[in-house]
């Protein structure tokens, strides 16, 4: 058996996050390139500062200058950095207690290779030369028993925006692939319940009423039952049709699902729940495995559908 | 309170990688069959149904209701998820069942780890304000608390060899584990580093796949099943998650958990330690002794399927009492970095 169809998806988006007087503080500082703790319930100085003491669950408001500098507590080692990562060269992931810090922070070490780096060594934050106020303000730690560059004027930040970008590699479920590779050769390819009988169109992994896999495979033709329908007059990010337009369920004959669909080829007002409507494709030489292969629908002229025999679908 | 039982337990075989979709149905569908046909029960006689996984793990938003579709839930039914492992799961269907609401739970978990880069991936959990943006690996993280105990002299690269080792050699009693057989460590520690200290056989393996467990209460639990696993203790605890702030060569919470649950006397542990240092770090901490046989199975050093793989050591361990080869054993579950939140469920087979 072939293995089901497969894509890549790459996932992106920004997270953008307000900051708050203690994280506010710390990465506005790391860009006037200063580091600043906070002072715990117990004394001790935490750096990135925390907003609750960890034990007692305290507010903390005590704010502590610390340096640039400091000590590695404990390290490995990356020989192939991944994206997003700090350097694109082998580095050590690091927790470095800073001088004036009771606690350790988290960074890279630019330390070349890892016979030069150990427990105990001496490093300094490399500043990034534009600053915005985030983490990564701090290109990197390097090693070296010198202070680091002295501090600069820079203006507050509120908030922060970390942009994430995730790889995945989707494959079509069993029932999904000859779905999509029928829709290839312009075949509508559904999937029936082997216990209810119902036909899924596009198919699912199993049956949401029984939980067994849909293995019986059946074909329908293109034309279908509009059961509910809505006039879409609000315009928005990405439209493709200038409004109004209308997005309609179609009910392919034969099938026990409908599914939304364009509809043209019919003034707004004029569009009913149980009006007949066929498939209108695009030429084939632009078929792929989705159903914008179909471009919209259009009335077909029959008569309408009796309510009955779509009220089930609604 | 209320007595209550695991009563049956199912996993898929724990794969590098599967042909489906990420929303777990095509994994799930087997084992619903298996652990309710084996206790001759039907969907219906089910009274809550609680999952674990993760939409950043499945690159899909809802990925868990999608899911549901394995179960076939009509007519409706009573349904919960956490985006945890789906051992948390099994805390919240316990709790239900404490309460008398239902008298049977059945809690899955699954995950899809293949279809993504799962190192990246576990970024997700982290600080994201101030330690996220670094995109620190799982691998990476783990290699500086593996390196804080082997400078401490809690334990070394042999002894983290051993325990790879032992675990593929447990697993060959696993038909479905990942990875199995018998290795030297020795050999083992000649192999590169993937992330100084820790070479590959130190991390579990990427794995897909899925876990199904059934919980019962009272004499619902005694029909269903000839030597129930009764919980006599189940409880969760958390770190900071200010990792730097921690003494990362032991784990508070799991201490905590393992005291409150009543880890002494347990014969047989199922720990979830995706590190080979994190297992003797949590034999440390569990206080578990030479006695206590540790992954029987192979742990999920030897198959690591996210989100399903702490429910799994719940029911690796509820097994040994329906079998009468253990009458008091331990599933222990983890969740966030480094250990930072542990759960301990205790199990008691009476005579």
């Amino acid at each position: 058996m072939t293995r089901p169809l497969s894509a890549p998806l790459d996932v992106g988006f920004d997270y953008t996050r307000s900051l708050g007087p203690t994280l506010g503080r710390f990465l506005s500082d790391l860009r006037r390139r200063r580091v600043t703790g906070i002072r715990g319930s117990d004394g001790r100085v935490h750096v990135p500062p925390l907003e609750y003491d960890p034990v007692t669950a305290e507010r903390l408001h005590e704010f502590v200058d610390v340096a640039a500098t400091g000590v590695v507590r404990g390290w490995s080692w990356i020989p192939e950095p991944l994206e997003g990562q700090p350097l694109d060269r082998p580095f050590a992931w690091a927790l470095v207690q800073l001088d004036g810090a009771d606690t350790s922070l988290l960074h890279a070490v630019d330390a070349g290779s890892p016979d030069q780096i150990s427990t105990g060594a001496r490093v300094r934050a490399r500043w990034r030369g534009e600053r915005v106020g985030a983490i990564t303000d701090i290109e990197c730690f390097e090693l070296s028993d010198e202070p680091a560059e002295e501090p600069a004027d820079a203006d507050d930040v509120t908030m922060v925006t970390t942009p994430v970008n995730l790889h995945y590699t989707h494959s079509a479920s069993p029932t999904e692939d000859p779905f999509l590779r029928g829709l290839m050769e312009g075949r509508l390819i559904a999937q029936r319940c082997p216990s209810c009988e119902k036909v899924y169109f596009p198919p699912r992994p199993a049956c949401p009423t029984d939980g067994v896999p849909t293995t019986d495979q059946i074909e329908l033709t293109d034309r279908g039952t509009i059961t509910t329908f809505c006039v879409v007059n609000v315009p928005f990010l990405g439209q493709r049709i200038p409004p109004p337009y209308v997005s309609a369920y179609v009910l392919l004959d034969g099938a026990d699902i409908p599914f939304l669909h364009l509809l043209l080829g019919v003034a707004p007002e004029d569009v009913r729940m149980g009006m007949r409507v066929e498939a209108v494709w695009k030429p084939r030489e632009e078929w792929g495995p989705t159903m914008q292969n179909i471009d919209h629908f259009k009335p077909s002229g029959e008569p309408d559908a009796p309510f009955d025999s779509y009220s089930q679908h609604l | 309170m209320r007595d209550i039982a695991v009563v049956g337990f199912a996993q898929t075989p724990c794969v590098r990688e599967t042909d489906g979709t990420t929303n777990g149905v095509e994994m799930l569908v087997p084992i619903f069959h298996e652990v309710l046909g084996g206790l001759g029960l039907t969907k219906t006689d089910i009274g809550f149904w609680c999952s674990g996984s993760s939409d950043y793990l499945a690159g899909r938003a809802f990925s868990f209701v999608s899911a549901v579709d394995a179960i076939g839930a009509f007519p409706p039914i009573a349904e919960s998820h956490v985006e945890m492992d789906a051992a948390w799961a099994l805390y919240e269907a316990w709790v239900k069942l404490l309460c008398g609401e239902v008298d049977t739970a059945l809690v899955y978990g699954f995950g899809k780890s293949s279809a993504g880069q799962l190192r990246r991936v576990m970024a997700m959990q982290l600080d994201p304000y101030v330690v996220t943006p670094l995109w620190p690996d799982s691998l990476g993280l783990a290699g500086i608390q593996a390196r804080m105990g082997i400078e401490n002299g809690l334990w070394d690269e042999r002894a983290m060899a051993a325990v790879a080792a032992q675990s593929r050699s447990a697993a060959l009693s696993n038909p479905l584990a990942q990875l199995s057989g018998k290795v030297d460590a020795d050999e083992l520690l000649t192999l590169p580093y993937v992330a100084d200290p820790l070479r590959r056989h130190d991390c579990a393996p990427i794995t897909d796949g899925a876990a199904a467990v059934v919980l019962a209460a009272g004499d619902r639990a005694r029909e269903l099943c000839e030597r129930p696993a009764w919980i006599t203790g189940f409880e969760h605890r958390v770190d900071s998650p200010s990792f730097g702030t921690r003494d990362l060569t032991t784990s508070p919470s799991a201490v905590a958990a393992g005291k409150a649950a009543g880890a002494d006397g347990v014969q047989v542990a199922e720990l979830h330690a995706p590190f080979t240092h994190q297992e003797i770090l949590l034999r440390q901490a569990l206080g578990l002794g030479d006695d206590v046989t540790v992954n029987p199975s192979g742990g999920v050093l030897a198959g690591n399927p996210m989100f399903a793989a702490g429910l799994a050591r719940i029911g690796e361990a509820a097994r040994r009492i329906h079998d009468g080869t253990a009458s008091k054993t331990l599933g222990h579950a983890t969740s966030g970095p480094l250990l930072q939140q542990n759960l301990v469920c205790v199990m008691e087979g009476r005579e």
